[in-house]
């Protein structure tokens, strides 16, 4: 008997194809027999922040070489139409009365190349009647020119419409011996993935629309596609070719998106759409952008017993995902690890004029995290003790049943002084505390900074399970049919491994189908590090019972009791225990099978709830005391998700966590100017980081399954960015905390450093 | 993203480039490895009508040891500065600030005189060959001249070149023993130095240049003079920013570009390359 | 204009525009969609390949002036369906995930060593400071990059 495949480092199916011809994506459809003679698409945008249009020219583009048509909103009879998370909030695809954001695309160039579109987007002359720009919550807040007039305030969710008591104030710490107050940015950050959006529509010969795209959830595309095109839902048919990257921001359609079947029904051609970039950092979805007031509260000897949070969230110019990320995501999880007795927590949503806000890695609880976080070591810091040492003394202890908090999160499991333990064990925390102490004493220009996050995190918080369908073929190879979707996951290889765990069929003999919604129109997508707790529990789930039904056709043909039919894994055939000479395999069955509907079993696979992965991480920086600069020397991450199907794939999605964690809290941050033109609109000026800012990253291993699902895993997809950021910055602030600095807000850049190091002085 | 659409002619010697420029006009401009005018043009902030590629004018990429100064021709990429051993031996300053422009894609395209005659005070290599005291040998419809790199630099991306005039080579001084340092501080490896110096000392005589600390490339002649009357080099130091008048931008206040120019210079100077 | 650029082993001859960047040229001219565009001002090396044996960033460079030279593309590294020690290199060590960058780092990664065959872990870094990727976190890249060091 060979052992299970499952634990193994398995080498990815899907690589030869990247490294030898690279990935199809959306632009690389050069084949598709749809796309044939597809003109190209170019969205004009909005320059301007904030105005209302009072005319827009595209005449001269219009007559301009190669162009095939030209369409504004009102070309189109674009309706407004409402925001799913506030109604009152209503837009039209192509922005008509007015610009909300410099990005906002309002009109659609057509035309036979890419570059002739890009040219005619030039000669596009619109007329604006300018209105104060709102690029801040506070000021949004403060201001009485209003983004959404109907809405009647820029505030466009709030807790306390919720039902959510607001915050008490001041006299909630009134018995604590210490209390500190905090107002911390966590700035707004680009997502960035290396594939920008693109899509393709075409109409068929049968009337049904067929759009690729660029997605993290092909399911979710048909309904506003069809509402979109006015058609009915089952005329839609969505197709995911490969995906370079999403990081949350590719999980929702974007109005870029949907209006491409409506210009290709008018032009009567198929079209296709890829952005530039510089589009690309305007359009998509930005992440992050929360302002937090925190106080926090407790004992001289460290022991926190209050802390209260007030979150605003800027939505960003509509009301998307972005708005309700603090509400659901940050405010259940802002107790973090930590036995807070007494915790309250607000969140407000307001709109800006700013590109809007969406999901992006982490999605709400890096912001709890590092709120959470930032204020322990504020504490501690009051308090003059160790910051590694406060968290401890705070801890939810150990517990293997669920764990409610006072804000209300219900954990599954957890052991976060383990974690911590490992994280401070593996990096010689004593050790870089004596390097630093040494470093203090000898007043060297280059301190030494160790910072310590402790976390907890949720997730498959987002779908109750998803489904499944495994075939086996006459040839005995067999096809998953999954409804998440991978882009860079390795789902292709996770998802074979359990199923030739249930069957036996080499992995080489397994094929992977997602994110058409012909094939799997059942899917909840990939997002959320749901996807092996849902997506890969069901495959794991629908291949076992698959090879309990395929037993008892074995037992059919080998005319046996099904009782007595064992499958032997390790050659995939079947027989009757005991006389292994006569056997059948899975070809065989499958076969057998073919003309009553095929060997396959198909199924919707739930979950017992969302999980809650924790873990610690230990940063360390040096810091040039005379520039302020920053250096990532090294870092140490204990991320525990419970059972690890594949090591070499979850240390994958922990490095890449991290190198986006401390992209926030080092480096990246999405700028405008007051009167809101963006001024990081590129990956020249945005400082997405490197090779050359990054080190190593020590991978410290622990798990602790989960009984919310079959496999025992949790996600970890997110929790590299949620532990990594707030150690980092912690990490920073430690390096110059001898000089009297308390706080740096993020980005910690050369120049944040090096003015609160002046002002400390 | 692509360039608004071109006339593409190529030279194949110096005199056939300056003459198709002459040809065209103000609406030509002359394309070496292309790595400082492209990203322009892709972004469309320039739109020459006509572009003359120089890059096949073979007999002007060379480095050659000319007695008391290296000459390099204008079309030398700035790998092939940064790995010449004539450039490591006698102006190992400008080889190593060649290895910082970029990044190596960039520094197989890129040449020395596309990016000096780019005039951007940015750029790392017109600081540097500033600071060496470069001469560049220009030629136009009437012959060949050479301009000081201190009289070179004129505006922001404006240089004493003619429209019509092609920068064909640079001589730097050799070093004779120089100790040298070259700091270029950035956010990220690949990114233009929010603040850069290149500066050399050999006794009481020096030279330093800083990057991105003004619309032009700033010799810090302050520094120099300080240190030829007998001052420490901290205290040179200080005089960093003297001749610079440096701005505020989404990467630095002119307030902390001032202080970096004065730590970097004393790095730069108290550094012990040779 | 007329161009005659030797792609992968094969001569074409192909009428361009002059403002058509190489990128365009590899992908949609000849049809090679393995190189990938991930910006627009030169900073994301996703466009890497080899122009005479050396990399560059295709989309800062003109078909114009790829003419008369010698073009590699990813497509063109692996010989008799063997792949190239780098991409083995990367598969071996998880160096990639969704794959877009994947092509131009492996170009970056080949010059690199090429020009210096037995790098540390810090000069790689450096070395590969104009290839962006958002997935990886770089470690897995690095290692691979090593590990095809070692492999020679």
């Amino acid at each position: 008997m060979g052992g299970s495949i499952l634990g193994n480092r398995v080498l990815r199916k899907e690589d030869p194809k990247f490294l030898t011809t690279g990935g199809k994506y959306v632009d690389d459809l050069l084949d598709e027999p749809l796309l044939q003679n597809a003109a190209h698409v170019t969205y004009a945008r909005s320059s301007v922040a904030h105005g209302r249009i009072l005319s827009i020219d595209t005449s001269d583009a219009a007559s301009m070489p190669g162009i095939i048509a030209v369409f504004t909103g009102a070309d189109l009879g674009l309706e407004p139409k409402p925001s799913a998370f506030n109604p009152m909030a209503t837009r039209t695809l192509l922005a008509m009365d007015k610009v909300r954001y410099v990005g906002e695309p309002l009109a659609i160039i057509v035309s036979e190349t890419r570059e002739q579109g890009e040219d005619a987007s030039e000669a596009i002359i619109v007329d604006y009647d300018i209105l104060e720009s709102l690029i801040d919550v506070e000021q949004a807040m403060a201001s009485t020119t209003l983004i959404y007039d109907a809405c009647g305030s820029n505030v466009v969710f709030d807790t306390t419409a919720l039902g959510v008591p607001e915050n008490t104030g001041d006299n909630y710490f009134a018995g604590c011996e210490v209390v500190v107050k905090g107002r911390y940015i966590n700035q707004r950050v680009a997502p960035c993935p290396l594939e920008v959006r693109g899509a393709a529509a075409a109409w068929g010969p049968d009337g049904r629309l067929t759009q690729w795209l660029s997605t993290q959830h092909a399911q979710g595309a048909p309904e506003p596609i069809a509402a979109a095109n006015g058609v009915d839902v089952a005329q839609v048919h969505v197709k995911t070719p490969d995906v370079g990257g999403g990081f949350g921001a590719k999980i929702g359609t974007y109005p870029e998106d949907l209006l491409l079947g409506v210009v290709a029904k008018r032009v009567g051609r198929p079209v296709r759409w890829r952005e530039t970039r510089s589009e690309s950092m305007v359009g998509l979805g930005h992440g992050r952008a929360q302002l937090q007031y925190i106080t926090i509260g407790g004992s001289r000897d460290g022991k926190v017993t209050h802390y209260q949070l007030h979150a605003f969230q800027d939505s960003g110019a509509w009301v998307d995902m972005g708005t309700i990320l603090a509400p659901f995501m940050t405010r259940p999880m802002s107790s973090g690890v930590y036995a807070i007795l007494n915790i309250e927590c607000r969140t407000t949503s307001v709109v800006t004029n700013t590109t809007p806000t969406v999901a992006y890695r982490g999605a709400g609880r890096p912001e709890a995290t590092a709120a959470i976080e930032r204020a322990m070591d504020m504490f501690a810091a009051e308090i003059g003790k160790d910051a590694a040492e406060v968290r401890r003394l705070n801890l939810i202890p150990k517990f293997m049943e669920p764990h409610t908090t006072a804000i209300g999160g219900t954990y599954d499991v957890g052991n976060y002084e383990e974690s911590l333990n490992r994280a401070l064990e593996a990096s010689d925390y004593a050790g870089w505390r004596k390097k630093q102490a040494e470093r203090r004493a000898n007043n060297a220009s280059k301190q030494l900074g160790i910072g310590v996050s402790v976390y907890v995190e949720i997730t498959g918080g987002v779908g109750t399970g998803e489904s499944a369908k495994v075939e086996v073929i006459e040839d005995g190879s067999a096809r998953i049919y999954t409804g998440t979707s991978p882009h860079g996951q390795g789902h292709d290889t996770s998802w074979s491994m359990l199923a030739s765990e249930q069957t036996g069929i080499p992995m080489d003999k397994i094929e992977l189908i997602w994110g058409d919604t012909d094939l799997v129109p059942v899917g909840t997508g990939t997002m959320g590090s749901r996807s092996l707790q849902q997506g890969g529990n069901a495959v794991y789930s629908v291949a076992g019972t698959l090879a309990e039904k395929a037993k008892s056709v074995a037992a059919r043909l080998l005319e046996a009791n099904e009782a007595d039919i064992v499958l032997d894994k390790d050659k995939g055939i079947f027989h009757v225990a005991g006389t292994p000479a006569v056997s059948k395999t899975w070809a065989d069955l499958a076969i057998a099978e073919k003309a009553t509907g095929g060997l396959v079993h198909s199924d919707v696979i739930g979950v017992a709830g969302p999980t809650f992965p924790f873990g610690a991480h230990v940063g360390i920086v040096e810091v040039d005391i005379e520039t302020g600069k920053v250096t990532h020397i090294a870092h140490y991450a204990c991320d525990d998700a419970g059972t690890v199907l594949n090591p070499m794939l979850l240390e994958g999605q922990i490095h890449g966590g991290v190198a986006q964690g401390a992209a926030q809290a080092l480096l990246e941050e999405v700028r405008y100017d007051d009167d809101g033109n963006p001024i990081t609109s590129n990956l020249a000026d945005y400082a997405f980081i490197s090779a050359a800012e990054m080190p190593s990253v020590t991978v410290i291993h622990m798990e602790t399954p989960t009984p919310n699902n079959l496999i025992g895993a949790k996600g970890i997809g997110e929790s590299g960015t949620i532990g990594s950021t707030p150690a980092l910055q912690s990490a920073v602030i430690d390096a110059v905390s001898h000089l009297g600095v308390r706080h740096i807000d993020m980005p910690t850049t050369a120049e944040r450093v090096w003015s609160a190091i002046q002002q400390a002085c | 993203m692509i360039p608004a659409p071109f006339d593409y002619k190529r030279a194949s010697s110096a005199a056939e480039a300056i003459a198709l420029v002459g040809e065209y006009g103000e609406d030509a401009k002359f394309l070496a490895g292309g790595h400082s005018l492209l990203p322009l043009m892709k972004l469309r902030l320039a739109q020459p009508a006509v572009l003359v590629d120089i890059a096949r004018i073979t007999d002007l990429s060379y480095i050659r040891d000319a007695g008391d100064h290296i000459a390099i021709g204008a079309l030398t990429r700035h790998m092939d500065v940064e790995k010449s051993p004539i450039v490591l031996q006698h102006v190992p300053l400008l080889a190593n600030a060649a290895s910082h422009v970029g990044d190596p894609q960039v520094r197989h395209r890129g040449t020395i005189g596309g990016s000096i005659a780019h005039a951007d005070s940015a750029s790392d290599l017109p600081a540097t060959t500033l600071a060496l005291g470069a001469t560049y040998v220009v030629q136009g419809p009437n012959g060949v001249r050479e301009i000081p790199a201190n009289e070179f630099y004129v505006g922001f991306l404006e240089s004493a070149l003619a429209p019509d005039e092609m920068l064909t080579e640079i001589r730097v001084p050799k070093m004779n023993g120089a100790t040298w340092g070259f700091q270029k501080f950035n956010r990220r490896a690949q990114d233009w130095a929010i603040v850069g110096v290149a500066a050399w000392k050999r006794g009481n005589e020096s030279g330093v240049a800083l990057v991105n600390m003004g619309s032009v490339p700033v010799l810090a002649s302050s520094v120099s003079q300080a240190i030829a009357s007998g001052a420490s080099i901290a205290e040179a130091a200080e005089l960093a920013a003297s001749e610079a008048e440096p701005q505020s931008d989404l990467n630095a206040s002119a307030e902390y570009r001032v202080h970096l120019a004065k730590v970097l210079v004393r790095r730069a100077l108290e550094s012990t390359n040779a | 204009m007329k161009v005659t650029i030797t792609v992968n082993g094969k001569t074409h001859e192909s009428e361009v525009e002059p403002r058509t960047l190489l990128v365009q040229y590899v992908r949609d001219t000849l049809g090679l969609t393995g190189t990938n565009i991930g910006c627009d001002t030169s900073s994301c090396g996703a466009c890497s390949l080899h122009v005479n044996g050396e990399s560059v960033k295709s989309c800062t460079m003109l078909a114009a002036q790829a003419d008369g030279c010698e073009v590699t593309t990813i497509e063109g590294l692996a010989k008799d369906g063997v792949m190239h020690p780098m991409q083995t290199a990367f598969m071996e060590n998880h160096g990639l995930q969704c794959g877009y960058c994947t092509p131009g780092m492996v170009m970056a990664s080949i010059s690199l060593l090429k020009e210096n065959p037995n790098p540390t872990e810090e000069e790689v870094r450096i070395g590969l400071e104009g290839n962006l990727c958002r997935c990886t976190g770089y470690h897995n890249i690095v290692k691979s990059v090593l590990a095809a060091a070692q492999a020679k």
